[in-house]
């Protein structure tokens, strides 16, 4: 060992300035106290940056992408209450189910193309399909999805036809083929919900990467949520039955398990619990808590189950917009790079000395 | 497929992707310990690869004006002022006072690094055995500088995430984007470990060090590594690279500098080894660096087996609310 090896030079902060911005290799104390009253789930720790600024760069996606993670799970929970309405003989379901699933698929495809930087070449995603990328698994997962929504939803357009002519044997076909759409999109459906989880999860994104356990929990339960909320405001108390059930459980698993996001990630529940993602998360928790509440006590009346369908969509897309903003806010702090990678040396160190394995 | 880490040493990411009989790994070896901060790297990149001009800004960060890598920003020298307490003076400085320039002190030693000999005059006035007291309990200031670049890892989360096989390897090893295939999905942004590659704003496409592609297959050095006036930046295979760091921190290590460390060097890191990796003085997050990254798709696999797990809740879940429902 060199003589000074183990006595490590004690460098500090030289800000000549000593201005707020600070000097590079500047130690800064991880902030407590914020989190409106939460205990330190990690004992405070002191990290370096450079100059305070972010070690990652934070996603450039516009509000397109939490938009979409809101439509595609809308869609996905629709499409199984309307193949589920199809096959128990709840037409008023099945209609709600589908229309509502295309028209969040299309708005799915139209925020997930603009969201492109180059958006004319949408369709290189097709190039290819590769299992380590989760938006080239998702690209074809919607692939299967959307047309099979389409059919099921166009196919509600039979009505329309005229009964004779070849429009006729369109009209006769047509609700047949619904069907085998309706079925074929409720499949494809569950993965369309959670496979979001994964696309946010697959990153360096330290609030959403520390989350992946929980987060396909959150985002199925909340499309199955918002599913159940769209159906709650377009049909009858007498066929919504199935859509207040799915309402229940989707909240309760959302609830549950952003809960464990807020509370047992360490420092990545901080970003959760502070500041904008905190106030989206909170109202998210109020609207879906009430909005699923609402579905069971005004299972009779159409207006008050309306209302808890509204508040249940809009739990949904707090929830999105909050997980997004957090991962966003996680990304643009160096703490949350920073010293949870420390505290991981700093265990890995010790498990060394020890002689015990490395965690 | 992801690539793991830990697999036959001697298999290099290239023979991974598929290519075979590839030739050597290439990259950048960055010894910050001689660099200079002269930015010759930065401007060498941007005239070679055309890379547009992107800010100028005046950051009061230290001679850094340029702020971080980014689209528009492949080489970066980071500019890092520290105090140093008194009696903490790196051994190769301890001969050299610390403090403002003209003084006695500063005056003597230059006249002794300089092997002159003392002529007496009175301007000098402490006994050379004294000269080395001062800086013992005077604070003193060290100018880190160092040059960072993408790490061309050998796992790469970029490549692993892009959906549209833009980005793919190199028979070199390195990561490279394609910018007629890339469509601005933005994924491998928030991907990177280490907050590299970007996106371009007014071009929607994302941009990084290509480790010049374009020269190193005919046989030329990468154009930062060219115009580095210190060796700072040494560009070659792999190997060998990681041969000569390690020799270099053993040097630095004998002559007193026990700060010295290597970043990213190890083939049993979270990346799988850097193919673009640092000697540095301090702590890699002084640097703007991760201390301890990790390949975001090393933890895949358990994703997708959570998200499985949650679509088929999802689904009994759907089934059981239709299941003995009565209305």
């Amino acid at each position: 060992m060199e003589p000074r090896a183990s006595q490590a030079p004690v460098w500090s902060a030289g800000s000549g300035s000593g201005s707020g911005s600070g000097g590079g290799g500047r130690r800064r104390r991880r902030g407590g106290g914020a989190g409106g009253g939460e205990e330190l789930q990690v004992p405070p720790a002191e990290f370096a940056s450079y100059y305070g600024r972010p070690v990652l760069k934070a996603p450039v996606w516009k509000d397109d992408i939490p938009a979409y993670l809101f439509t595609g799970g809308l869609a996905a929970g629709s499409s199984l209450l309307a193949a589920g309405g199809d096959a128990t003989g709840r037409p008023a379901l099945r209609r709600a189910g589908r229309l509502t699933s295309f028209g969040a698929l299309l708005a799915s495809t139209y925020f997930l193309v603009h969201d492109l930087g180059r958006p004319e070449r949408f369709h290189h995603m097709l190039r290819i399909a590769k299992p380590t990328s989760p938006m080239s698994v998702g690209t074809w997962i919607l692939a299967v999805y959307g047309p099979a929504a389409g059919l099921a939803a166009v196919s509600e357009a039979a009505g329309l036809l005229p009964s004779r002519g070849l429009l006729g044997l369109v009209r006769r076909v047509l609700p047949g083929l619904g069907s085998l759409g309706g079925v074929a999109a409720a499949l494809t459906a569950p993965a369309l919900a959670s496979y979001t989880a994964v696309l946010v999860a697959d990153t360096a994104v330290p609030a959403w990467h520390e989350a992946h356990p929980q987060l396909p929990v959150v985002f199925t339960g909340s499309a199955l949520a918002a599913g159940a909320g769209a159906a709650l405001i377009a049909v009858p108390p007498a066929q919504a039955g199935p859509a207040r059930r799915a309402a229940v459980t989707g909240a309760v698993a959302e609830l549950a398990a952003t809960h464990v996001v807020e509370h047992r990630l360490g420092l990545a529940s901080e970003a959760y619990t502070t500041g904008e993602p905190a106030r989206l998360l909170s109202a998210a928790r109020a609207l879906t808590a009430g909005g699923a509440l609402g579905a069971v006590v005004g299972r009779r009346s159409h207006l008050l189950s309306a209302v808890s369908g509204a508040a249940l969509l809009a739990g949904s897309l707090a929830t999105r917009f909050g997980i997004y903003r957090a991962g966003v806010a996680s990304a643009k702090d160096p703490k949350y790079t920073v010293v949870p990678q420390r505290e991981r040396l700093a265990a890995r160190e010790a498990a060394a000395a020890n002689g015990t394995p490395a965690p | 497929m992801v690539e793991r880490t830990g697999i036959a040493a001697d298999e290099g990411p290239a023979a991974r992707a598929g290519y075979e009989d590839p030739p050597p790994r290439m990259g950048f070896f960055t010894d910050t310990s001689v660099c200079i901060g002269c930015k010759a790297c930065e401007v060498a990149c941007k005239e070679w690869n055309l890379v547009p001009e992107d800010g100028l800004d005046l950051t009061g960060m230290s001679y850094d004006n340029t702020g971080m890598l980014s689209a528009s920003t492949w080489r970066h020298v980071a500019f890092i002022e520290q105090a140093i307490p008194p009696g903490q003076a790196s051994l190769p400085f301890t001969d050299t006072p610390t403090g403002p320039s003209g003084t006695t002190d500063s005056a003597l030693a230059a006249a002794r690094a300089s092997g002159t000999t003392s002529l007496g005059m009175p301007t000098i006035g402490p006994p050379a055995d004294d000269l080395l007291a001062p800086s013992a309990d005077r604070e003193g200031v060290r100018w880190l500088m160092a040059s960072d670049v993408c790490k061309h890892c050998t796992s790469a989360a970029c490549l692993d995430v892009c959906p549209t096989g833009s980005l793919f390897r190199t028979e070199f090893g390195t990561v490279v984007v394609q910018e007629d295939i890339c469509n601005g999905c933005g994924y491998c942004i928030p991907a990177c470990p280490y907050g590299v590659i970007d996106q371009r704003k007014d071009d929607g496409r994302a941009w990084k060090c290509t480790l010049c592609y374009d020269r190193i297959g005919d046989g030329q050095q990468p154009a930062c590594a060219t115009a580095c006036p210190t060796e700072s930046i040494q560009y070659g295979p792999l190997d060998e690279l990681r041969e000569r760091a390690a020799a270099r921190t053993q040097q630095l290590h004998d002559a007193g500098v026990p700060e010295a460390r290597l970043y990213g060097e190890d083939p049993d890191d979270g990346v799988g080894g850097a193919g673009a990796f640092f000697l540095l003085l301090d702590e890699p997050e002084v640097y703007g660096l991760p201390p301890d990254p990790v390949v975001t798709t090393r933890d895949l696999p358990a994703m997708w087996k959570r998200a499985g797990l949650a679509a088929a809740g999802m689904a009994a879940a759907a089934v059981v609310a239709f299941v003995g429902a009565s209305s």
